[in-house]
């Protein structure tokens, strides 16, 4: 693999930049690997790529259905924050977080990774109580969080309207490390590394059985034939449910889409991230100048990766009362992905029913800021059979309830 | 938009009129259950990719619970029907084999 760098650009600019490589390859399947990871999305990357960094395994393929990085990882609103209340979440949460601050220079890809802060604001008494309650957790936690004034607010916001009519802002919970990246080329990135330590990326390759021998699995029945393995991790989001009916077991999912949307772009007025949860919704501004824009998940299950309108229409009215600077903008684009959505609201990383199979699904509507963290912890696991961050997100939590019970705590965005 | 046809007062009625309720038909398991059975009635769910069984309200309209069977896949829905029911009906049953010939209740 050529680095990427300053002097490799002028290099390139030199000789009309006819040396550029292609950052990943696409091999034809081998007969078996020692790891199979379904899902070549941020979470099944992240993990092949600790895999082979941190374990040392690289005989390793990510199958994917579609193409790379196309499903949730391209489809969210980019956040990056790690504020929660348990202290299970706010650990893998914060690594994540952590590994997002060097992530650009550790895969030497620029992933855009931008600490420019998130607020989450307090719009009723009970989440001014409840976000004060998060601030003193994540300050047990070692994650740095503080609960701000409204007028702090509106100097990190001035074009926030404080007095709504609705909820006027009577604080926020501020996360000064949170932020955003360029949630394509986390895909991107990670997808080169893993080329690079050898590892096969198979790219529109859809994985139609899984093939067991004695309660173990012994390889993935695909679209291009059978793929031997005696390692299995499913990471595929959405469609978890139906790679689990594949296995042979059940999970505590349901399937549901999440929209998001962007404005025209017009020139910085927002260089924070702000959500706004009692109202549903939240909002950035990308390095284009688009506003980015996320409501809640719709309520039924659905597999189609577009929701319904009146969500938006719901978000938008939100934000307007919030911002009404964007009431004259122009929508750009919409569009949904289907987000796996589970009882607590916390993921599964976790061991099944199946030797050998391994599950990581149930991010719902906010894994994209949870990729390096879920792929060091589910790589441990995949590689040990235990990992420290994984092990509360556990399949078995809910049976013997252990929720980690974030639905209230995080409220509905993610 | 999603329109349901609510059974219980005949109005065809947009989504922005309906609460969902997920899965229909779940059986509800009581005291001397095993752990086993709890945590499949609590949480474990079918989640198909295709036909679906499940619950709404008719929140805005006549406020009662009825149930629909809806394709997760297209959003087609095959049929609503009453809540009062253990089971889907065969005349639902026929509707969706209908348009989804391969499809079985035990998928």
């Amino acid at each position: 693999m050529r680095r990427y760098s300053a002097f490799a650009i002028a290099r390139e600019a030199a000789r009309y930049h006819q040396g550029w490589e292609r950052a990943w390859a696409s091999p034809e399947p081998k007969k078996s690997y020692d790891a199979i990871i379904v899902g070549a999305g941020g979470h099944g990357l992240a993990t092949a790529f600790y895999l082979g960094k941190n374990f040392g395994i690289t005989n390793v393929a990510v199958i994917e259905k579609g193409w790379l990085g196309g499903g949730n990882t391209g489809r969210n609103t980019t956040i990056i924050r790690s504020n929660y209340l348990q202290d299970a979440s706010a650990a893998i949460y914060e690594k994540a977080r952590g590994l997002y601050e060097t992530m650009s220079q550790d895969l030497n890809y620029n992933v855009m990774f931008s600490p420019r802060g998130v607020i989450m604001l307090a719009q009723t008494h009970h989440e001014v109580r409840g976000y004060q309650r998060t601030a003193h957790a994540n300050a047990l936690q070692g994650v740095k969080t503080e609960f701000i004034s409204p007028a702090r607010v509106k100097e990190i916001v001035p074009i926030i309207n404080l007095d709504g009519p609705r909820y006027p802002v009577l604080g926020g919970l501020w996360q000064a490390r949170g932020g955003t990246a360029r949630h394509d080329a986390v895909a991107w990135g990670y997808a080169r590394a893993c080329s690079d330590m050898g590892m096969d990326i198979i790219q529109k390759t859809e994985v139609t059985g899984v093939r067991k021998e004695n309660g173990a699995v012994v390889g993935v029945e695909t679209s291009r034939g059978f793929i031997g393995t005696k390692k299995l991790g499913i990471v595929v989001a959405g469609h978890s449910g139906v790679l689990a009916d594949m296995a042979g077991f059940r999970l505590p999912i349901e399937s549901v889409a999440l929209q998001a949307l962007v404005s025209e772009p017009i020139k910085p007025c927002m260089d924070c991230v702000v959500m706004a949860n009692t109202v549903h919704g939240y909002m950035s501004q990308s390095d284009k100048g688009e506003m980015v824009i996320g409501g809640g998940a719709d309520g039924y299950n659905n597999y189609t990766q577009r929701g319904s309108f009146h969500h938006i229409e719901e978000t938008v009215r939100a934000l307007v009362e919030t911002f009404p600077m964007i009431s004259r903008l122009k929508q750009l684009r919409q569009w949904g992905g289907i987000v796996d959505m589970t009882g607590d609201r916390s993921p599964i990383l976790s061991k099944t029913p199946v030797e050998g199979v391994f599950i990581n699904c149930g991010w719902g509507t906010g894994g994209f800021k949870a990729i390096p963290g879920s792929g060091w912890g589910f790589a441990e696991l995949m590689a040990r059979g235990y990992s420290p961050l994984t092990a509360e997100f556990g399949l078995n939590r809910f049976k013997e309830g252990r929720f980690i019970d974030e639905s209230v705590a995080a409220g509905v965005a993610h | 938009m999603l329109i349901l046809e609510c059974p219980c007062c005949g109005v065809m009625a947009d989504e922005t009129e309906l609460a969902p309720g997920g899965e229909a038909h779940l059986k509800r398991y009581g005291p001397g259950s095993s752990d086993e059975e709890f945590e499949g009635y609590l949480f474990h769910r079918v989640n198909p990719k295709g036909v679906h069984f499940e619950r709404w309200r008719h929140a805005n309209g006549c406020g009662k619970w009825f149930l629909a069977a809806r394709c997760t896949n297209t959003l087609e829905v095959f049929a609503t029907y009453s809540a009062q029911t253990p089971e889907p009906p065969q005349h639902v049953i026929d509707a969706i084999a209908a348009r989804r010939p391969n499809w079985s209740i035990e998928a």
